[in-house]
């Protein structure tokens, strides 16, 4: 992949924090997008929970691209690109299922759930001499990897390891995907994703995600009304004290911190869930002390990867279609062991929060789309967007790791992390460079 | 038809049956008036205390799972309301700073295909009956944006103090990724 020569990184001004509206709108940047971040990235790909049984498999996206993430006959994990290599048809176009092969609707090329070619149409006859089934079988990805059930994968062989790809934002993985009572049991998904299509581009929802205090002023109308899983205003129960917190990979996160001395009173608004949360909290102090009061909000890990980790809890990644359309699949997930009651109850507040008929996304949704549309024009395009929020501040602490600003909580570090980050990507050509970028500011 | 209403039948129960199917379709068009013109107090009060306002996925499945192809009560859903959040939903467009649907988007519910799969002649207080029907909904906003939203709808209509209510609305909708960017309109 040849260098852009840093014209990426002229986009994005770190010292002025000035962002240019061409990475919102540009063709030319997207098509550039999808060959140096996401066929380089770890992306999310789904949750362990969706493939449970051997010949389980669930049709995902990895960028632009359909994916099949499956479990094979053995037990093991993989992820394939989704077309048959004779001619490229969908071998499936189902969302979710069993099956013991992956059976091309065209020619009848079909595929194991650990990827081999077993059977193709009048081998014997059309074949001559016969080819190497085993050099056409589905196309896999690089690496794989599962962290606390959640399955993330890399076209690029060159790609660090997850962890170190990840850096110090596992901190913010391990937090967010435990079970309430941060042991080691497991989270499932609630059911099936929202899948939905959005006109703005995939990184408005990187960015609002990685962590924007300023953006809740967008939500005003639901905080008055109120949809919390308490009874009275609001969207949220109190989480504590606030960290933002960005990370050297383009990761961002917002952190809660509740003082472990002072009770806590969630879901007051159904007994049977307060009542499981309170159990796990205890259980959770005495696993982790002053530690458990540490809980990530929300957070997007570079590139479409996004997260809620408290209320509600749910995983949005953001698919890229075009540089003005964007695919939304949101998950919710809760405690595999928790009552049926209290994940009835979550699923209500869950499905009121987010989605498309979410009280508070959907005017997030609104505000992205004509953005979009309102710095599509020649004119619109020559001001760039303006990132000052907390230019200066920020620095370390003893919580959490990362570059952290508590004040002003409303810091824009974490979208200028992302953009930094975005540049590096643009501008690198392979991850030798990618890896000494990330140790510059 | 195994029970209820039979072409060939006495006079009078015909007569209540297209007298009821009246009440219902009628009942039908004022609701679409009502939010179409935005008058969404009254709308709240067609439902019951205990409606569930259910809209399901739709999946991509096999011919022999087709019947699994409609999200179940226990699963995910677009929309799961009980009548609280129901009304949390009209106070906030109420606001006048619920930007997705400020300033309001223009729309038509076109509501046909009315039927009752197990046909009665009358509805007597507290009784239920399920209706099915098709709706076409037509959404405009701004300048150009345009959503169309076609499925069907299964209400368990109860009769409450004389007036017909809604006890349960199931929508299915015919997407499965869906295409608007939101669903701020009623179905």
């Amino acid at each position: 992949m040849k260098s852009l020569g840093g014209s990426a990184h002229a986009l994005v001004d770190m010292q002025l924090g000035e962002i240019s509206r061409e990475l919102f709108v540009n063709q030319d940047l997207y098509r550039e997008e999808q060959e140096r971040i996401f066929a380089r990235a770890w992306l999310y790909v789904g949750h362990e929970s969706q493939v449970k049984a051997p010949g389980d498999f669930f049709t995902s996206k990895m960028g632009e691209e359909s994916v099949i993430l499956t479990r094979d006959r053995a037990g093991k994990l993989h992820v394939f690109l989704n077309t048959c290599r004779h001619r490229g048809m969908k071998v499936c176009r189902y969302d979710q299922g069993n099956t013991k092969n992956f059976i091309c609707p065209y020619h009848g090329w079909s595929f194991a759930t650990d990827g081999k070619l077993v059977g193709v149409n009048d081998y014997q006859a059309a074949y001559q001499p016969p080819f190497d089934r085993d050099q056409w079988g589905l196309v896999e990805v690089a690496q794989l990897k599962v962290f606390r059930g959640t399955v993330w994968a890399t076209w690029d062989p060159q790609a660090p390891s997850f962890e170190d790809y990840m850096g110090e934002a596992m901190f913010a993985l391990d937090k967010g995907f435990a079970p309430w009572d941060g042991g080691d049991g497991q989270t499932e998904l609630l059911g099936v994703p929202q899948k939905w299509i959005i006109p703005s581009n995939w990184k408005f929802v990187a960015e609002n995600f990685s962590c924007d205090v300023l953006h809740t002023v967008s939500h005003r109308s639901v905080d008055m009304v109120g949809i919390g899983p308490s009874v009275g205003e609001g969207r949220r129960d109190p989480m504590g004290r606030q960290l933002v917190t960005s990370y050297p990979g383009g990761h961002g996160c917002l952190y809660g911190i509740w003082p472990t001395e002072t009770p806590r009173q969630d879901y007051a608004g159904s007994a049977e869930t307060a009542a499981y949360f309170q159990d796990c909290w205890q259980r959770r102090i005495k696993r982790m002390g002053k530690q458990a009061g540490i809980i990530p909000v929300v957070g997007t890990m570079f590139p479409n990867m996004s997260f809620h980790a408290q209320q509600p809890r749910t995983i949005l990644v953001a698919h890229p279609r075009g540089p003005l359309e964007t695919e939304l699949w949101r998950v919710y997930f809760v405690d595999k062991d928790a009552p049926l009651a209290v994940k009835r109850y979550l699923r209500s507040y869950y499905l009121r929060y987010s989605g498309p008929a979410g009280m508070t996304e959907q005017d997030d949704m609104e505000n992205w789309n004509y953005a979009s549309a309102a710095s599509l024009g020649t004119v619109s395009r020559r001001y760039p967007y303006h990132y000052k929020a907390g230019l200066r501040a920020g620095g370390a602490s003893d919580d959490v790791p990362g570059r952290v600003t508590e004040n002003p909580v409303t810091t824009e570090q974490n979208p200028r992390g992302l953009y930094k980050r975005w540049a590096d990507y643009m501008d690198a050509p392979d991850w030798t460079a990618l890896c000494a970028a990330q140790e510059q500011p | 038809m195994s029970t209820g209403y039979s072409p060939c039948g006495p006079d009078a129960a015909r007569l209540a049956y297209l007298d009821l199917m009246r009440e219902i379709e009628d009942f039908y068009y004022r609701e679409a008036d009502l939010l179409d013109e935005r008058d969404y107090d009254p709308w709240l009060e067609l439902f019951t205390e205990d409606v569930l306002y259910w809209m399901p996925m739709r999946l991509n499945l096999p011919w022999e799972e087709r019947a699994q192809d409609i999200t179940s009560e226990e699963d995910t859903a677009w929309i799961h309301d009980d009548r609280a959040t129901l009304e949390k939903r009209v106070r906030q467009i109420q606001t006048g700073i619920h930007w997705a649907e400020e300033p309001l988007s223009r729309v038509s519910h076109l509501i046909t295909n009315i039927r009752l799969p197990a046909p009665v002649s009358v509805l007597p207080e507290g009784a239920s009956v399920t209706v099915k029907s098709r709706f076409f909904v037509y959404r405009n906003r701004l300048e150009t944006e345009t959503d169309v939203l076609v499925g069907r709808r299964e209400d368990l209509l109860r009769r409450l103090g004389g007036e017909l209510r809604i006890a349960r609305r199931k929508i299915v909708i015919d997407q499965s990724v869906l295409m608007a960017k939101n669903l701020t309109v009623f179905l």
